[in-house]
């Protein structure tokens, strides 16, 4: 008898790509200020880090959140046993008004259509199993996030084809794009089931704008396929062109026929920093949908515990303005002081108004335009940069030389030395000057050079293996990235 | 072309039983003391609300683990960021510790071994989506909790083959009945990939006896088959023999270091020993690392909410506490136990003699018209509609024979546990009043009547010794 079943043997968890060699390079040597000054700094992890000290603010000063203080203990035994798969009705309110706001209070959110999910890695599961049988395909623009290899189907048996994007029009989804990804798939008898769209991009860190949202929606309605929005950095918008969300070209009616073809992702551990709180959330504008994933959400609903305290949080109007408010100005700051760095010494990354990282532009550093020389320059960036960077082959990207650069997860000091880390290497591998004009592509030999670290500002500091001080050692994130 | 998938235009979910039909009509018509005293009576919920004031005296005094705080310092931060799927190192700790304390310490747990999951909901889906493939079995014994159709067959798409138990045995599982069940699934051309028990048995209430639990090591080894032991309840053992662990059993016989020692899976939560439902605690033990590894990455579907893991981490790591937890909670599941006992058998109404769980299994076959499960649904309406008491029925269990119903004891006050009885003892006596034809148009009533009980032909039926099968 096979030990195990087919779907615990195969690679499907996505696992075993290299993609995760930057994360073993990390947990072997991680950067800290005092104890490991020349160890891997992590810009891999798309976390939002930028707003906690507001958070644990709020946290402070409302005790009852918590309802296991003295001051909100009375409510413990009804939130401990209250397992309905409905949620918390506080809880599913709080949601959807914080949804609203979000998105300027253009739009509103049902909250009878809210669904909890294990994050938004159950609620993509958990919509692949509502929406397609094995062997059913959704089409997803690349580059895309590495993680929807596995949600959608390691064991839900579904495929996922690309719509294959490029750099000369900004990577921008193209409805030729999109037909040709469909014709293939038609030609090859493989039935499309749905579209993919993450809004704001991961990794590119871009909006839809409303050409193509609407293009988009025209598309799946005229094939009759499912619409997908994955809106988790909805939030995380910091600047023009500014945010819309599917939601609004659904409620205008206008473009879409069918609203029981959308369906929305969302999740609180981009917006607000909570990964580790599994808030995920299924929004759907077609009941049964919602009916059938609320049955699945049984597989993994949010603690009680958590969503009496998100209830709280996001019922504070006041909070969730301000927070929303400072989070984007925040944001907004350290994308600038990044991509300035960047610009410095000739880097150039994708414009971006959004996310958690920069879609950094690194082709000219590339030995020859290929995926291999991409893991070659990768492989250095950690070993020998030491920074932890996201490889665009990892994304599914179609030219080699992009990589997802996060800028969230570090405080300013750290960031500091990423970029100079940046510099130093830029500086030394392509034998240029310092001035931040536009390098055209060329062939250059890339010259790896062990006398970086004698460049070194930093005082040389005993290199110590252990992880941070904090009793919990740092996150081995492999849940999401 | 189909809008939905196949998944969701099915009935696998199995929330078109007649288990959770009585929850809804609960929903729309519920007890309350104040507010609706002829309401129904919820006693299909196997909720364990007998402790809470433990728990809620424990918060009071360590208001740091809640309010993300440790020693005084905010910890919200590390929390919040806290995702890795292998869980919090201190939590998974002290729930092997706990573990280990409810099995009276005659076996430990290693940590390494232990996977986080959203509720045993989960966790006992993520066993088959390791263990087998779309369209292969597990066999398990009847009756069983209903929620095992969904959770082990809906997405997963594997089959459950029934190892068919009887009363004339008190529900023990037998060699013949495993063998048989395993024959069924070969007639059936489905390839049985293991067998999965609830020990103690939800809805039997008992432990599985040592005999049995070596029945399954032995039938599992001849197989070459894996065994999943749901075991969360296993902190409601409240009589002898008290509970065995199959990993008791596994170190005993020495099967340590064979290959039956890498099949045998545990599963845990808390929702039952803590009454902590809502919090989502699940987990999986498994001697193999592979199973463990695989489990680990599936667990990202759904993990615990890492302010919960830090707060039980906190809770569950004091020893003083749990020690006295898990005593003090098996001594009320036992009086309350008692109580619903002493109820029945006031209305003549026998059960199977047990010793764990928050509920008993209950012999109203006498009641039935006739011996069909049409009878059983005919009866079990009249109770949940007239009588005022939503109760589980045999067949919503896989249970073979006619007749049997699940009653919860431990999701109610004393009082409305004691109304509950009063309401089936009226039940009862009026049934048999029309019988003997004293009132020829007597209504069951719900109200909490008195009335002189005279149903001797009621109690002629003796309780039936159930003999245990060593």
């Amino acid at each position: 008898m096979e030990f195990l079943s087919k779907i615990a043997t195969n690679n499907g968890h996505g696992e075993n790509s290299s993609y995760f060699d930057g994360w073993k390079a990390y947990d072997s040597d991680p950067y800290h200020p005092t104890n490991n000054s020349h160890g891997v700094i992590q810009m891999g992890l798309a976390e939002n880090q930028l707003c906690f000290d507001l958070i644990q603010e709020w946290v402070e000063n409302n005790p009852k959140a918590s309802i296991c203080t003295p001051e909100g203990s009375n409510g413990f035994k009804d939130i401990a046993i209250y397992q309905d798969y409905h949620g918390l009705p506080e809880f599913r309110n709080a949601v959807a008004r914080f949804m609203e706001k979000v998105r300027g209070n253009k739009v509103k959110f049902n909250p009878d259509s809210i669904v909890m999910s294990g994050g938004a890695t159950g609620a993509h599961e958990t919509l692949a199993f509502c929406l397609a049988d094995p062997g059913d395909a959704f089409l997803v623009p690349t580059p895309y996030y590495p993680g929807y290899d596995r949600d959608l189907r390691w064991r839900t048996g579904i495929q996922l084809l690309p719509v294959v994007c490029e750099s000369s029009n900004d990577f921008k989804i193209t409805r030729e794009a999109l037909e040709d990804a469909y014709g293939k798939a038609q030609e090859a008898n493989i039935k499309v089931k749905g579209l993919i769209l993450n809004n704001p991009s991961n990794p590119l860190g871009t909006v839809l704008d409303r050409n193509t949202l609407t293009d988009a929606v025209r598309f799946i309605d005229e094939k009759n396929i499912h619409l997908i929005c994955d809106e988790i950095y909805s939030a995380t918008v910091f600047n023009e062109p500014g945010f819309i969300s599917v939601a609004e070209i659904a409620e205008e009616g206008v473009v879409c026929k069918n609203r029981d073809l959308i369906h929305i992702v969302y999740s609180l551990s981009k917006d607000l920093g909570f990964p580790g709180f599994r808030v995920g959330i299924i929004y759907s504008y077609n009941d049964a949908v919602v009916n059938c994933a609320r049955k699945m959400s049984s597989f993994g609903l949010v603690s009680t515990q958590t969503q009496h305290l998100i209830a709280s949080m996001l019922s504070d109007d006041i909070f969730v303005e301000k927070f929303i408010d400072e989070s984007a100005k925040r944001l907004a700051k350290r994308h600038g002081l990044f991509t300035r760095g960047l610009a410095k010494v000739g880097i150039e990354s994708l414009k971006g108004n959004a996310g958690l990282y920069c879609w950094m532009d690194l082709r000219r550093l590339l030995k020859e335009p290929t995926f291999e020389a991409e893991m070659e320059l990768w492989h250095v960036i950690i070993n020998e940069v030491k920074l932890n960077v996201s490889p665009g082959v990892s994304f599914h990207c179609s030219e080699p030389g992009w990589f997802r650069v996060c800028f969230a997860n570090m405080d300013d000091e750290t960031m500091r030395i990423a970029v100079s880390r940046i510099h130093k290497f830029v500086i030394q591998t392509t034998e240029l000057d310092q001035a931040p004009t536009r390098k055209q592509y060329k062939r250059r030999k890339l010259e790896i050079s062990l006398s970086f670290r004698r460049l070194d500002e930093f005082k040389m500091t005993p290199r110590m293996l252990s992880s941070p001080h904090s009793h919990m050692t740092s996150p081995l994130v492999r849940a999401r990235t | 072309m189909k809008l939905l998938s196949r998944k969701a235009s099915c009935n696998s979910h199995g929330q078109d039983s007649s288990y959770f039909a009585g929850w809804q009509e609960y929903e729309k018509n519920p007890y309350d003391e104040v507010k609706n005293p002829q309401g129904i009576i919820q006693m299909g919920l196997a909720e364990n609300q007998l402790s809470f004031d433990l728990l809620e005296s424990w918060l009071a005094q360590n208001p740091d683990a809640a309010g993300f705080k440790r020693n005084g310092e905010s910890i919200f931060r590390e929390l919040a960021l806290f995702q890795d799927y292998h869980g919090l190192p201190a939590f998974k700790n002290a729930m092997v510790e706990f573990m280990a304390e409810i099995r009276g310490n005659k076996v430990s747990f290693d940590s390494n071994n232990l996977v986080l999951t959203a509720g045993a909901t989960s966790a006992n889906e993520t066993l088959m989506f390791c263990l087998a493939n779309s369209g292969e079995a597990f066999l398990l014994p009847t009756p069983y909790y209903p929620g095992f159709d969904r959770d082990l067959k809906w997405r997963t798409e594997a089959e459950i083959v029934p190892i068919q138990c009887s009363s004339s045995n008190g529900f023990r599982i037998t060699k013949s009945a495993l063998e048989e069940a395993y024959q069924q699934a070969q007639n059936r051309n489905l390839k049985v990939k293991g067998v999965l028990v609830t020990n103690p048995s939800n809805p039997l209430g008992i432990s599985l006896s040592r005999h049995e639990l070596n029945l399954l090591l032995s039938f599992i080894a001849a197989k070459g088959i894996h065994l999943i032991s749901d075991e969360i309840y296993s902190g409601t053992v409240f009589n002898s023999p008290g509970f065995v662990s199959i990993m008791e059993v596994l170190m005993n016989k020495n099967y340590v270091n064979s290959p039956v020692w890498n099949r045998v899976h545990i599963v845990y939560s808390l929702s039952k020993d803590l009454g902590l439902p809502g919090f989502r605690v699940g987990a999986i033990y498994s001697n193999d690392k592979k199973v463990v590894e695989t489990a680990t990455k599936m667990s990202s579907f759904g993990l615990i909410s890492s302010q919960t893991q830090y707060l039980l981490s906190e809770m569950l790591s004091d020893k003083k506490f749990t020690k006295n937890y898990v005593s003090e909670n098996r001594k009320r599941v036992k009086q309350r136990h008692a109580m619903l006992i002493r109820g029945l058998k006031n209305a003549g109404i026998p059960c199977l003699e047990s010793n764990a769980g928050l509920f008993c299994w209950v012999d109203m076959s006498h009641l039935l018209s006739s011996k069909t499960f049409e009878a059983e649904m005919e009866l079990w309406k009249k109770i949940v509609y007239q009588v005022g008491l939503n109760i589980s029925p045999g067949s919503s269990c896989h249970c073979i024979e006619p007749g049997w119903f699940r009653m919860c004891f431990a999701n109610m006050s004393e009082q409305t546990l004691n109304l509950a009885m009063q309401r089936i003892k009226s039940f009862v006596n009026s049934i048999s009043e029309s019988n003997m034809n004293i009132s020829p148009n007597q209504q069951y009533s719900n109200k909490s009547s008195r009335r002189k009980s005279f149903s001797k032909w009621v109690f002629r039926l003796s309780f039936h010794d159930r003999e245990t099968e060593r």
